[in-house]
C-alpha cells in the first residue's frame, strides 16, 4: 500500500523537474524581440547570425543572448540588412568586422593575429607526441643495451647455475 | 638524458604562469581595439544638436585635429568626464561631440546646465554614425587627424591621467603633422 502511494509522488517530482526545464528554455527565448521576416529562410539566417556574432559589450554572450543596448542595435541592423537588402551571411559578417573587428566573431578568421589560436593546440599536440616518441625510444634502447662482453658474462652466470 | 632537460617542465610551467597572470590581471578585457584605427572617419549626414535644420557631414568636421567625444545625457560616466572636457576646451583643445542615442531637448538642457565643452555636436539619435564608428558604450573618445583619419580611440572616462599619458602626446604629435 505504501509503495503504491509513494509512486505518484515520485512521478510528480519528475514531472515538476521536466516542467522547470521547459520554463528555463522559454525564458531564454524571450530575449529575442519580435521581428518580421519575408520567408522562413530569412528568419533562420537571422537566428543563425545572432548566435555567431558576439556582443561587443558583454563579451561572453552572443548578440542573440544579450539584452545590452548594443546587442539590440546589432540585432536590429542584422534584421534590416536581411529584410531590406537581402544581404547574405558574408556581407553582414563583413559589415560587423569593419566596425567591431575580429572580436565580434565567435569563430575567428584565420589570419596572422589569430594563427596562434588556430595552430597553437596542434603545435602543442605535435610537441607532446615528439616527447612521447623520444621517451619510448630511449626506454627501449636502455632495456636491450647489452654489448657482446656483457652478453657473454650473462650467459656464463646463467650456465653456471 | 642531459641535465638541462630536467628543467624543461619547470620552464614550461613558469611561462604558463606569466601568460595566465597577464591574461587575468594585466589585460583590460573591457577595452577592444578599434577596427577603424588608421581608417578614415565614416561619412555621415546628420543634423547638429543645436539646430535641427543644420546638416553636418564629414567634410564639416575634418581639416583640423580634433577629439570626437561620444556621449549622451543618459550616460552617468559621460557626466563624470564632463568637467574635465570643459577644462580641455579652455586649453584650446578642439572637441566635437557625438550626441549618441539621446533626446535632443534633454541633451541641450544638460549642456546649458553643465556647460558646453564642444565646438558643436553631431546629433545621432538612432546611433547610426555610432554603429559605423564601432561604438559599443559611451563615453568613447576618438582622436582624428587633419586628413580625417582616426588615429586613436579611448574607451571610458577622459581624466587627467588619460589625457596627460595617452591623448595629449598623440594630439600634440598630430598637430605637428602637415595638413594634406
Amino acid at each position: 500500500m505504501t509503495v503504491s502511494c509513494q509512486a505518484p509522488r515520485w512521478l510528480t517530482h519528475c514531472l515538476l523537474a521536466v516542467l522547470t526545464m521547459f520554463l528555463l528554455t522559454t525564458a531564454r527565448a524571450t530575449v529575442i524581440d519580435s521581428y518580421e521576416f519575408a520567408s522562413p529562410e530569412q528568419e533562420a539566417q537571422f537566428f543563425r547570425l545572432n548566435g555567431e556574432l558576439r556582443c561587443p559589450q558583454c563579451q561572453n554572450q552572443s548578440i542573440g543572448d544579450s539584452n545590452a543596448p548594443i546587442a539590440q542595435d546589432l540585432r536590429r541592423e542584422v534584421h534590416r540588412m536581411i529584410v531590406q537588402e537581402q544581404a547574405d551571411d558574408a556581407t553582414i559578417v563583413q559589415f560587423m568586422l569593419d566596425r567591431y573587428g575580429d572580436f565580434v566573431l565567435y569563430k575567428p578568421r584565420m589570419n596572422t593575429t589569430t594563427a596562434v589560436l588556430w595552430l597553437g593546440p596542434l603545435v602543442l599536440l605535435l610537441l607532446g607526441l615528439l616527447v612521447l616518441w623520444r621517451l619510448v625510444r630511449s626506454h627501449r634502447s636502455q632495456t636491450s643495451g647489452l654489448d657482446e662482453q656483457e652478453r657473454a658474462a650473462l650467459k656464463k652466470i646463467l650456465d653456471d647455475k | 638524458m642531459k641535465r638541462w632537460k630536467l628543467f624543461l617542465p619547470l620552464a614550461f610551467f613558469l611561462i604558463l604562469c606569466v601568460l595566465l597572470y597577464k591574461g587575468l590581471f594585466l589585460e583590460n578585457k573591457t577595452e577592444l581595439p578599434s577596427a577603424l584605427l588608421n581608417n578614415p572617419l565614416p561619412t555621415f549626414q546628420l543634423t547638429t544638436l543645436g539646430n535641427p535644420e543644420q546638416t553636418v557631414t564629414r567634410e564639416d568636421v575634418t581639416g583640423e585635429v580634433f577629439l570626437l567625444n561620444v556621449w549622451g545625457s543618459w550616460c552617468p560616466t559621460c557626466r563624470a568626464e564632463h568637467p574635465y572636457l570643459l577644462g580641455l576646451q579652455e586649453q584650446g583643445v578642439r572637441i566635437i561631440g557625438l550626441n549618441y542615442k539621446d533626446d535632443r531637448t534633454e541633451a541641450q538642457q544638460w549642456l546649458r546646465h553643465g556647460g558646453d565643452p564642444y565646438q558643436f555636436n553631431i546629433f545621432d539619435p538612432q546611433g547610426k554614425l555610432g554603429l559605423d564608428l564601432g561604438v559599443y558604450g559611451s563615453p568613447e573618445t576618438f582622436l582624428v587627424d587633419k586628413a580625417g583619419v582616426i588615429r586613436y580611440k579611448h574607451v571610458g572616462v577622459v581624466d587627467n591621467r588619460v589625457w596627460q599619458e595617452t591623448l595629449k602626446p598623440r594630439y600634440d604629435a598630430l598637430q605637428k603633422e602637415a595638413a594634406p
